[in-house]
């Protein structure tokens, strides 16, 4: 009778950490790919401020086409590049970042430009998007590890084993080397 | 740092059966002295508890709502502070929290507070005076911490202990105030003998030494707390020189608050109550501002700097 309870009990608690683990695990791989849209979001809000600016400063620029011309070149393919893979994204947006950038150090030219409200407000919405699009990507990456280190951690890689949990890929950009490498994959 | 939030939420928990516990004893001890018996001890034991029980779920419940009404904050939304919105939104974004429910206090000083219960019920406060001298990197910084605060579940912390805290200060009052008009005189009436004398005696220290206890665990978690918060928020933004910066801006700022008080000013990012001496002293709510900016400026200097994710573009 006592030999009964025991192996139901130690059955009960092994399936109750099992679950445990198995939930966890589960939350850890949502909390990755939640993490991977939040930067498609930001991506995505960068596009849509773009013609507004262009809209707004275009008329103050008329010698500056060039500039313009390469900022709207980049979104376009930046934009197109969101179905060609992450790879491709992540370059098409580094381009697209640098632009923006050439842009900007041209406004700085224009003191009439600078003082805009809306160009103001604009300068003010892009740079926070850019801020979010490097924070969501930190955020991925931070998800990224603490995923990783719990499918490669004893005991939860027993059962990501089982159920088939697989490590997920950092996002690295051009500016990897910035990034602490914290996790070999290996 | 998860280890470092879970480590945060135990020592919490044991905290505040601590204090329970002290609240417990102080009421058992209390009642026995007042009627000389033990189940009088354990009877206001037991009302104590309810108490204690029903204050702190008003408080976990409205406490929050409760400060920001005393602090005079006023709630706001993008179009009235972009720049405050959108540093907000961006450290949400960096921590993966939601976003937390944005205000601003009418007053000079430079300041920032964050309250709540949990991270989804979270509230950030900063005084007008802190988004006219901080320049949005510094901005970060100060919402990066106060992101931090939410983050390692200090807001639910520091509304708990502050209740109970203040619970057991009032009640030693009473008993020491009803002692002294003579109300605990009834003793000798009821017969409680030796015991209930003694009881007497027990309850009068622990009247004067409960309160002065409990503040000073409170005082000595809520000081750690600031470092690592600090330190998190070190991690979120990657540019500790930011918040480094904006402390020492606001230590140069010798404007006290107008609405801080002894009750909210651990809150704070800074203490609103200002000191003429900056030193590390047992009954202060925060370290000192250059000791947290000297271990700011060391972690900067000590790893990999990655470049600070706002230098992406001019400053607007």
């Amino acid at each position: 009778m006592v030999a009964v309870i025991t192996i139901i009990v130690i059955v009960v608690v092994l399936v109750g950490l099992l679950a445990v683990m198995y939930n966890s695990l589960v939350r850890r791989r949502n909390q990755v790919d939640n993490a991977w849209s939040q930067i498609d979001v930001q991506l995505k809000r960068r596009h849509d401020l773009i013609p507004n600016l262009v809209e707004t400063v275009k008329d103050y620029m008329s010698y500056e086409q060039e500039t313009l011309t390469k900022v709207t070149d980049a979104r376009a393919a930046a934009v197109s590049a969101g179905a060609s893979g992450p790879a491709a994204q992540a370059a098409a947006e580094n381009q697209l970042t640098q632009a923006l950038r050439s842009l900007f150090a041209v406004v700085e030219n224009y003191p009439d430009l600078k003082a805009n409200q809306n160009v103001m407000s604009l300068q003010e919405e892009l740079t926070t998007t850019e801020n979010k699009i490097s924070f969501a990507r930190q955020f991925y990456n931070d998800s990224v590890y603490g995923y990783n280190t719990s499918i490669q951690s004893f005991p939860t890689n027993l059962i990501a084993g089982v159920f088939t949990f697989t490590a997920k890929q950092f996002f690295e950009g051009d500016e990897a080397d910035r990034e602490p490498v914290k996790v070999d994959l290996r | 740092m998860y280890e470092q939030i879970a480590r945060n939420k135990r020592a919490s928990v044991m905290l505040v059966a601590v204090v329970v516990a002290v609240l417990l004893l102080l009421g058992y001890v209390i009642g026995f002295a007042w009627t000389g018996r033990s189940y009088g001890g354990l009877g206001v034991l037991g009302i104590f508890g309810v108490i204690a029980i029903v204050w702190s779920l008003i408080g976990y419940f409205a406490g929050a709502n409760m400060v920001l009404g005393v602090t005079g904050a006023r709630r706001i939304t993008h179009s009235d502070a972009p720049q405050l919105w959108n540093v907000v939104e961006e450290m949400s974004v960096a921590s993966g929290l939601p976003m937390p429910n944005v205000y601003i206090i009418d007053d000079a000083a430079p300041n920032a507070f964050a309250t709540g219960r949990d991270p989804q019920h979270a509230y950030l406060a900063v005084t007008r005076g802190l988004l006219e001298i901080m320049d949005r990197e510094q901005l970060q910084g100060v919402v990066a911490h106060e992101m931090s605060h939410i983050r390692n579940y200090d807001i639910r912390f520091a509304t708990l202990v502050g209740i109970l805290v203040g619970m057991i200060a009032l009640i030693s009052d009473f008993f020491l105030r009803s002692t002294w008009f003579g109300f605990g005189g009834r003793r000798s009436r009821d017969g409680g003998g030796q015991a209930g004398a003694i009881m007497f005696v027990v309850a009068l220290v622990l009247a004067i030494f409960a309160p002065i206890f409990g503040w000073l665990v409170q005082l000595a978690v809520s000081r750690r707390r600031e470092y690592l918060a600090d330190a998190s928020a070190a991690e979120l933004t990657r540019n500790p020189l930011g918040l480094a910066s904006a402390l020492e801006k606001i230590a140069a700022d010798a404007r006290p608050l107008r609405h801080a008080n002894r009750a909210t000013a651990h809150l704070y990012i800074a203490n609103p109550l200002r000191k003429l001496k900056e030193t590390e002293n047992l009954f202060d709510t925060h370290p000192p501002i250059q000791k947290r900016v000297a271990i700011l400026r060391a972690l900067a200097h000590a790893g990999p700097v990655p470049e600070s994710a706002s230098s992406a573009l001019p400053q607007a």
